[in-house]
């Protein structure tokens, strides 16, 4: 269940020790709304957001029903999220970058809804 | 087309670096024409032969793949060619809009993953190789997060090396559920159970065409073999009828179902997870393809209409892999090379009349004849076993949200049918709003069809909802539309 970082030993828990293991280049610091979540170099946004464990990020403008990553290949437009101040983001196909700061939306995505928030699952 | 547009110097553009997509540009490649790939994702191997991110150093990115049968050669090829600028590759390349010219094709591209510029790539002709995505036919609570697609889990494991979730339900239809099950449980994730509504008894009425394919068929008893290690509870026959939770999912319940798949009352069960990977087989990409006119038959499902040299009906153009209908990974990689020979061939009958015949001499290997011939039929007979049951329909209750972007329900589709008179997809789309969102039908698409069939109205030609020809493929932002055409760089016509 390991991965283990390069460079620094530290040891992180992620998926698995056979199938996936690997030793990422670095981690980096992700702003999700106001807490900061792990990402490693290479991750999608959605890879990130699942791995720190939120599984929902978006509420839609009718209901306001939850929403995370379905379809994980970018088709279904379901996963998206506002990602440095650009809102609309598929999170499944956008690569998460050192510094970027992430917020979960409502609505359209431009400020009509409240922000739920990032939610754990 | 204008002679002038083949003969040296004729391009070909192929669109999808999947395994048809590779097969074909090195196909061309190694018979003298220039090619370009332009690819959606950051690097090649489009779904099937997805590979973690560089960056994570993984161990053993090939062990992540269920079949990996000629792929790393391929793929040496094509970096040879592109070393010797016989292929340009363009990833991270969304292609939204394709369109005829006088000498060929120009295809319009947005770029990486802030999609604010297009860029266009022109050739004298086209190879489609878009691949597929997956169906899903609704259910209460598929709206969940923690409700994934069995390939947006499996794209989750490969390309980024993340689990969906640690308890995981593997459920739908389809032989793709096996790969993920097996996948996700050797990466470490308990599977509390593989969930499949097909009858294996149909295995043996196509015994013949599986017998023809006895490498899938050790395949196949490979999984038996893992699922009994990570101890996978295994239920054929059966479906999942609702996923509960709040904000996440955190328990499904399954059924059995009975001869004509509907749900055997009493015999509902529930499983806790806190994940849900769920497909009915794959839709291929159809929209580049509607747009330019060609035409679409249904065989196992969709797929554009090609000859035995992959030519589709419109002049110039070629498709391969499940682009022409879903055939997995082996038969797309046999298609794209037939496809890549043949535009080649056909490129290279420069202002000769005598042989610009419009293919119908255009070689195809015996051997490569064969293939095809062997893994259609395999294909054909799976598709006959795993076919979602029309019944699944009973599952969409009033209140399931069917089109997921523009949150309509079912009871909304299903009065749209009864009560307004609706008889097809398209007249529902344009009562209810279901398949005008982001998606533009693609998840929703199937479903309305089934619920429009299931109300006594016509699916359509196709019951997958290969819906009518969008001049647009994807999103686009109104600025880049606004914008006047840039040139090419480095490829302009005739210079």
């Amino acid at each position: 269940m390991l991965i283990r970082r390069r460079g620094t030993g530290a040891r992180t828990e992620v998926a698995s020790p056979r199938l996936a293991a690997a030793s990422p280049e670095s981690a980096f610091v992700l702003h999700v709304d106001d807490r900061e979540i792990e990402a490693l170099a290479g991750h999608t946004v959605a890879a990130a957001l699942l791995r720190a464990g939120v599984t929902s990020w978006r509420r839609t403008r009718v209901t306001g029903e939850p929403r995370g990553v379905f379809c994980g290949i970018g088709v279904c437009f379901d996963c998206l999220v506002t990602v440095n101040d650009r809102p609309n983001q598929r999170a499944c196909i956008t690569p998460a970058r050192p510094g970027d700061v992430v917020r979960t939306q409502a609505g359209t995505g431009h400020g009509d809804g409240a922000s739920p928030g990032a939610r754990d699952g | 087309m204008a002679d002038a547009s083949r003969g040296p110097g004729a391009r070909l553009a192929v669109v999808g670096a999947g395994p048809a997509g590779i097969a074909g540009a090195v196909a061309a490649a190694d018979a003298g024409i220039t090619v370009t790939v332009v690819d959606a994702g950051p690097q090649i191997g489009g779904q099937f032969y997805r590979q973690p991110a560089a960056s994570l150093h993984a161990h053993q990115p090939g062990a992540l793949h269920h079949a990996r049968g000629t792929w790393a050669s391929l793929r040496s090829r094509f970096e040879r060619h592109i070393a010797a600028d016989r292929i340009r590759y363009l990833p991270d390349h969304h292609v939204w809009l394709a369109q005829r010219t006088d000498t060929g094709y120009r295809l319009h591209a947005l770029v990486g993953p802030e999609q604010e510029r297009s860029a266009p790539v022109s050739a004298h002709a086209l190879l489609l190789a878009t691949g597929a995505y997956e169906r899903v036919l609704p259910f209460p609570g598929w709206t969940l997060p923690g409700v994934m697609t069995a390939g947006g889990a499996q794209a989750m494991l490969k390309g980024a090396l993340t689990l969906p979730g640690r308890r995981t339900v593997v459920a739908g239809t389809g032989p793709l559920l096996l790969p993920v099950a097996a996948g996700l449980a050797a990466a470490g994730a308990r599977i509390e159970a593989l969930i499949d509504s097909a009858d294996l008894r149909g295995l043996i009425r196509h015994a013949p065409a599986f017998a023809a394919s006895p490498g899938k068929l050790v395949e196949g008893l490979g999984y038996a073999l893992r699922f009994a290690r990570y101890r996978v509870p295994i239920r054929y026959r059966h479906t999942v009828v609702a996923a509960h939770g709040k904000e996440c999912v955190e328990a499904v319940t399954v059924a059995a179902l009975d001869r004509d798949g509907r749900v055997r009352t009493g015999s509902e069960r529930r499983i806790a997870c806190d994940s849900l990977a769920i497909g009915h087989g794959l839709l291929p990409h159809l929209d580049l393809a509607l747009s330019l006119g060609a035409r679409i038959e249904d065989g196992n499902g969709p797929g554009v209409r090609v000859d035995q040299a992959q030519q589709t009906s419109v002049p110039g153009l070629w498709a391969a892999g499940e682009t022409t209908g879903i055939g997995g990974a082996a038969l797309a990689e046999v298609e794209g090379e037939i496809a890549g020979g043949s535009a080649a061939s056909w490129l290279r009958q420069a202002a000769n009349p005598d042989r610009a015949d419009g293919g119908s001499r255009l070689l195809v290997s015996a051997q490569n004849a064969r293939r095809r011939r062997r893994l259609r039929g395999f294909f054909a007979a799976l598709d006959a076993v795993y076919s979602p049951p029309a019944a699944l329909t009973d599952l969409i209750t009033a209140d399931t949200t069917v089109c997921r972007c523009e949150e309509v329900t079912a009871a909304a589709v299903r009065e749209a049918v009864r009560e307004y008179g609706a008889t097809d997809p398209r007249t529902v789309k344009l009562l209810t709003r279901a398949g005008m969102g982001w998606c533009q039908g693609r998840v929703c698409g199937p479903a309305v069809a089934r619920l429009v069939a299931e109300c006594g109205g016509a699916a359509g030609a196709l019951l997958d909802g290969a819906s009518a020809p969008r001049p647009l493929a994807r999103p686009v932002p109104l600025g880049v539309l606004a914008l006047d055409d840039p040139d090419e760089e480095g490829t302009r016509e005739h210079p």
